[in-house]
């Protein structure tokens, strides 16, 4: 289970990087490199929720390009319902990056939940990694059943303004 | 539309409020055309207690959208499923279009929009290189089938693997199954989303229609694992990996 949640948390932080809106002049945000795609540190500290949902702001239209924030806060996304049940992440944010994801809400019980559990997922995750490895801007194709999950995702992000 | 938008804006100046009224927009737009919301003006639509004469000017927009891609294509996009009206093919790329336009008025010379894997390019990064973009590969999750490089240009992909087999061979009634993926380049990402659609239902006849269509290309995985493309099709290099 651990060895999910690394992953989960390295496509989050390729996530961020493709979802980054990178204004400029902010030379590291002009960067696509594999930024913390292949940190083995994702996943590795749990941080403590107190800087949880109340403690952050609403969304605003504040770039995630402003000057690095040194906190740590985790942030929880909405539920969102999906065809095939609700759906719930929460991220932990140090700075402008995501340093973990985990998961708290996910459709459970039957074969199509594990698919979209088990494989799902980790294919996104893959993808993106795959993206940050091939030094490309952005990739084609391959929106999963995991859209609740970006989505979720997405609630948590917009409480700290990044998009 | 359920699904992510993300924005790379690589020309200086545009504000963080234009890009704010980009996002708001595409909610609008998300609770106007979901068929996940009962309250939509789609699934009002659908289910009758809303009439066409009383929906916003985007549905109308929209929905014609479709019925011209309907045409294009010989009946093989379609917003009308067994299962009720769903524009939902076509509004993704027409929104990701518009957002682009949108941020092009805002004053932006240079962006990216991605709505779910589908993008609207404009101009080039900072770096004055094309956009690169990369081609999920549909057996492969780990691996980019392809690279593809372009300014001005729109990349829609349809696949088998997405969502399962959720595109349906309207004349047959049956999953569309003879092509695992499809990429579809042009400049206006309304028309190539839709065109990629059509082209993944059609399966074994997309390539010689995609050829008979002028400024739009094509790169296709069949089930089998084979590759075809159209003479012009944007490749940026070797693939992935």
């Amino acid at each position: 289970m651990k060895r999910a949640i690394v992953t989960i948390a390295a496509t989050i932080a390729g996530i961020v990087l493709l979802l980054g809106f990178k204004t400029h002049p902010m030379p590291e945000t002009t960067s696509t490199g594999p930024v913390a795609a292949s940190s083995p540190t994702a996943g590795a500290s749990q941080q403590p929720s107190s800087g949880a949902t109340a403690a952050v702001p609403p969304a605003t239209a504040t770039p995630a390009t402003g000057a690095p924030a040194t906190g740590t806060s985790t942030l929880t996304g909405t539920t969102v319902e999906t065809q095939y049940g609700p759906v719930q992440v929460q991220v932990t944010v140090t700075g402008t990056k995501i340093t973990d994801v985990t998961a708290i809400q996910v459709p459970s019980g039957n074969g199509r939940d594990q698919q979209i559990n088990s494989y799902a997922i980790p294919q996104l995750t893959q993808e993106v990694l795959t993206a940050q490895s091939a030094h490309v801007d952005m990739v084609s194709g391959g929106t999963y059943t995991s859209e609740g999950y970006l989505t979720s995702l997405q609630s948590a992000l917009d409480k700290i303004g990044i998009k | 539309m359920g699904t992510v938008f993300s924005f790379d804006i690589s020309a200086p100046g545009v504000s963080a409020h234009a890009l704010q009224g980009v996002v708001d927009w595409l909610h609008r737009m998300d609770a106007m055309f979901s068929t996940y919301r009962p309250d939509s003006e789609i699934s009002r639509l659908d289910r009758g207690s809303l009439q066409l004469g009383e929906c916003s000017p985007e549905v109308h927009e929209v929905l014609e959208l479709c019925e011209q891609a309907s045409r294009d294509s010989g009946g093989y996009f379609t917003a009308r499923l067994p299962g009720g009206l769903d524009p939902s093919g076509m509004v993704k790329g027409w929104a990701v279009e518009r957002a682009s336009t949108m941020l092009q008025a805002a004053g932006s010379t240079a962006h990216a929009v991605n709505g779910g894997g589908d993008i609207q390019l404009l101009g080039k990064p900072q770096d004055g290189r094309p956009w690169t973009i990369g081609i999920a590969d549909p057996f492969r999750r780990t691996a980019l089938a392809t690279t593809v490089a372009g300014t001005d240009m729109a990349v829609a992909t349809s696949s088998t693997a997405e969502r399962g087999q959720h595109i349906i061979d309207p004349t047959s009634g049956l999953p569309a199954t003879a092509l695992a993926s499809i990429t579809v380049t042009g400049r206006n990402l309304t028309t190539v989303d839709a065109y990629a659609t059509a082209a993944l239902a059609m399966g074994d006849k997309a390539k010689s229609w995609i050829s008979g269509l002028s400024g739009v290309e094509a790169f296709a995985i069949t089930a089998t694992g084979e590759r075809w493309q159209t003479p012009n099709f944007p490749t940026a290099g070797n693939p992935g990996n």
